[in-house]
């Protein structure tokens, strides 16, 4: 497959790594501590360990997951609207597949599907807007669960104006989008962690280009690198950071350059712009409320609302008082350093939504990684805690 | 939301709605061309773009050129540290 | 082709005389009634013909001692279809039906004789939906060297089945000669596979309308006993030996390295895999490891056998890109890791839940 395949060379990969290798003895304070790069977004985490990059990396340093993971962080509260929207009768729920299992107060919208409720899987907003043209469907209000970061902003917001142009009536959005930078500042000004570069979102910066990335590099001084996706890309990546770190120096770098132009995409922001406005707030799971970290739908296009056509309850619901969602999340702990991982929480019993999305940590850790190997870690750290 | 995989327009279908059919190894399926379109660059002249797709959208043109280079980059690596040791190989052969 | 081992007495025959006139299936075609009989005479009988099925007692009768000349053990299983769309490129319900069972009797190291059928109708279903389905079993049949002797049909309101519910039960006889189990897998043995995977899986995904995929995958559907007569016969120590079916061919090897506690790694770069499915896959975010597939076998050989095994399973029909994919060790216990095509290692668990689309 053309511009897949030549960026999963393992020649190529064997190169950077012995590169990264010879840069990691350059840099002093690595030798006291792992140098610890934040992948921001969920598919680098997938793609991460879909490759079993970790292992290639030397012991020194230590990529820490972030947050940028749309399902992962969606509260359970709102997971609660979406299954309330759902379950009426007139109501047609459109969603992305990963989003289907995350657990509300009560149920999943999977459980709400099998309990009745009309809920379709989609692939692209497009076919959701295609279910409200069919003559069928001329009764029903068909829902679209719009989520993501920047990436699908776009999307949603070219399929709003669609609807638009073609007079359709019975189609609206149900916004959960929200903003990369607000999310990455939230980190950032988080006591505990301790990052020395990131790894950024290639296809955010596709988007919105590299400006919103500058605060990192200007007022934090952290390293940033926006990234592509294939596991040849990460490695640039993680090797531009560590030269960055080497050379002390701290600046937005465009590894994605096949795909990301630096000022992002016109035609996208245009229609972003005209069918979203910044909310002042709003909740991420595990992340509590975040300024301007979400979108909502402008009163242009307030007839394609469902939160303004629906009740929805909107109750802000706390996640169960184990979690540790958000630790995870903004990776001050590692997954399997959940006091409910591969316990109470696992794939098919899953707390968060960590456990849930194919992106999420938690899952990742506990698919691909070695599941004896991490619950006896925990047993010790458990043990060794329980005798202070 | 970030699952884009790199595809090659083969056919515009409705260009009043931009819409295209894209083909990835061997399948194809409907996208939306909106992100690509500009004056410089209409509908029409998008077949044979390579683009990356993202939930029925082509959201931007994959820049061949930037493609090469960044693979070119990788290839060289290691390449410009091994003819220095080569030369200092060398040097010293010659000196004793 | 068996001889029929049924005494062929002319007072017990019923001359099959119903015809089937209506277009679409209704509930008196289950009842027990006139109508039923035409739709068995004419839609079943007329296709499964067989001296066993003509006889038309209420069940067949089979000669024990036909079986025991073929081996010391009887194989049964049963498997019920469900599957949705009924037709897809390279097959349909009912000629899964057949391969699907046959295949499970056959890696158990059976050799197949004998199918029911039982078919759950829902009403509105159209006769010529429901003559193709059968067509597709006689073919089937057929090509598998095995005769549907017995069977039931019944009819149940809309909404009350999707279309077409079959299930077959089968009956086959194990040689003495012949110990095939999950649990045989040594360290140093190889593990094989007779050819692409996730065709089916790719398949019955790309027939979804709403997925909107245009595409050209055919199910891999086949009956796989001649393939695994022939390895069989070129290696009698087969470790084990699987269809691998739901859950991919992930799931086969985590159940061979569970059952027999060793660990098995295989190479991304040598699994078999159409261009097309991988297409498929890349755009849904799906996994090819997990895809279902229904006419591929697994198999675990000691390191000595594996050309041989390899060169005769390319020999056959269903075998032509077959491939040594792996190799067995003695630890981590329990474990499948997979050598990505990058170089690195991870671990394929079994499957959790079903396989959605991914997204991101």
């Amino acid at each position: 497959m053309k511009y897949v395949d030549e960026f999963r060379d393992p020649v190529l990969a064997k190169k950077l790594v012995d590169e990264i290798n010879k840069l990691v003895k350059e840099i002093d304070f690595a030798k006291q501590r792992p140098i610890q790069l934040m992948e921001f977004c969920g598919g680098h985490t997938h793609t991460i360990f879909r490759y079993g990059i970790e292992q290639l990396l030397p012991k020194s340093i230590e990529l820490v997951h972030g947050p940028g993971c749309p399902v992962c962080v969606l509260p359970m509260g709102r997971v609660d609207d979406c299954v309330s929207l759902a379950e009426r009768p007139e109501v047609i729920f459109a969603t992305f597949g990963d989003a289907m299992r995350v657990p509300g107060s009560k149920k999943s919208l999977l459980q709400a599907k099998a309990d009745g409720a009309d809920v379709r899987m989609v692939y692209s907003p497009l076919d959701a807007l295609e279910l409200a043209r069919k003559p069928e469907n001329k009764e029903r209000e068909v829902i679209f669960f719009a989520l993501g970061f920047e990436t699908t902003m776009p999307s949603t917001a070219l399929t709003v104006l669609q609807a638009e142009e073609e007079g359709i009536e019975n189609f609206s959005l149900f916004c959960n989008h929200i903003t990369t930078a607000p999310t990455i500042k939230a980190i950032l000004d988080s006591p505990s962690m301790q990052l020395d570069g990131f790894v950024a979102p290639g296809h955010v910066s596709m988007v919105v280009g590299e400006q919103p990335f500058h605060f990192i590099a200007e007022q934090y001084k952290k390293p940033i690198v926006i990234t592509g996706f294939e596991p040849l890309d990460i490695l640039q990546s993680i090797w531009l950071l560590i030269k960055q770190i080497a050379e002390k120096r701290s600046v937005v770098e465009n590894q994605y350059a096949r795909v990301v132009s630096s000022q992002g995409n016109l035609p996208g922001m245009e229609a972003m712009t005209k069918v979203f406005e910044l909310r002042e707030f709003f909740e991420l799971r595990g992340l509590g409320s975040i300024d301007n970290s979400g979108v909502r739908i402008t009163n242009d296009y307030a007839r394609f609302d469902a939160e303004r056509k629906f009740p929805v309850p909107n109750i802000k619901v706390a996640d169960p008082k184990q979690c540790q969602c958000g630790d995870v999340l903004k990776g001050v702990i590692k997954p399997w350093q959940c006091q409910v991982f591969g316990t109470s929480c696992t794939p098919e019993t899953p707390m968060g939504a960590l456990m849930v999305s194919s992106e999420g940590a938690c899952a990742a850790y506990y698919n691909f990684g070695n599941l004896p190997e991490m619950m006896s870690l925990k047993n010790i750290k458990e043990k060794e805690e329980a005798m202070l | 939301m970030c699952l884009g995989i790199p595809g090659q327009i083969v056919e515009i279908v409705d260009a009043s709605k931009k819409l295209a059919k894209v083909e990835i190894s061997g399948v194809r399926r409907q996208v939306n061309i909106a992100c690509i379109v500009s004056e410089d660059h209409p509908v029409e002249s998008c077949i044979g773009d390579w683009v990356l797709v993202h939930v029925g959208f082509a959201m931007s043109r994959i820049d061949a050129e930037e493609a090469r280079k960044t693979l070119e980059l990788l290839i060289e690596l290691g390449e410009a540290q091994k003819e220095i040791e080569e030369m200092s190989l060398s040097t010293k052969g010659v000196s004793q | 082709m068996i001889q029929s081992s049924v005494s062929q007495s002319n007072a017990g025959m019923r001359k099959r005389s119903g015809i089937l006139r209506a277009e679409t299936i209704n509930m008196s075609h289950g009842s027990g009634g006139k109508a039923m009989r035409d739709l068995i005479d004419d839609v079943f009988l007329g296709a499964f013909e067989n001296v066993e099925l003509d006889v038309l007692e209420d069940q067949a009768r089979i000669d024990l001692s036909q079986l025991t000349s073929l081996g010391n053990r009887l194989a049964l299983t049963t498997d019920s279809y469900v599957v949705d769309p009924i037709f897809f490129r390279g097959g349909d319900i009912g000629k899964l039906a057949v391969c699907g069972t046959v295949n499970d009797l056959a890696v158990g190291g059976a050799k197949p004789l004998y199918l029911t059928c039982s078919v759950i109708i829902e009403e509105g279903l159209s006769v010529s939906d429901l003559r193709r389905i059968v067509e597709s079993m006689r073919v089937a049949a057929v090509e598998a060297g095995v005769q549907i002797v017995t069977g039931d049909t019944k009819v149940v309101e809309r909404g009350a089945c999707d279309k077409i519910f079959i299930n077959t039960a089968g009956v086959g006889v194990i040689s003495s000669s012949v110990n095939v189990s999950a649990a045989g897998a040594k360290p140093g043995d190889l593990v094989l596979i007779n050819g692409f995977i996730g065709d089916h899986g790719a398949a019955i995904v790309g027939a979804r309308k709403d997925l909107a995929i245009e595409n050209e995958i055919d199910s891999d559907c086949a009956p796989l006993n001649d393939l695994i007569v022939a390895v069989l016969a070129v290696c009698p120590e087969i470790h084990c030996m699987r269809d691998a079916t739901r859950g991919g061919i992930a799931s086969v090897l985590n159940e061979f390295a569970i059952s027999s506690k060793v660990l098995i790694k295989i190479k991304e770069t040598a699994i078999p895999l159409r261009d097309e499915v991988r297409g498929m896959c890349e755009i849904l975010g799906l996994d090819p490891l997990y895809l279902a597939n229904e006419g591929k076998v697994v198999v675990v050989v000691p390191r000595e056998h594996a050309d041989a095994v390899l060169a005769t399973m390319k020999n056959d029909k269903y075998g032509q890109e077959s491939a040594i994919i792996g190799e067995v060790f003695a630890e981590p216990e329990e474990t499948v890791i997979l050598q990505t095509v990058f170089g690195g290692e991870r671990i394929v668990d079994m499957l959790v839940g079903d396989q959605l689309p991914r997204i991101c």
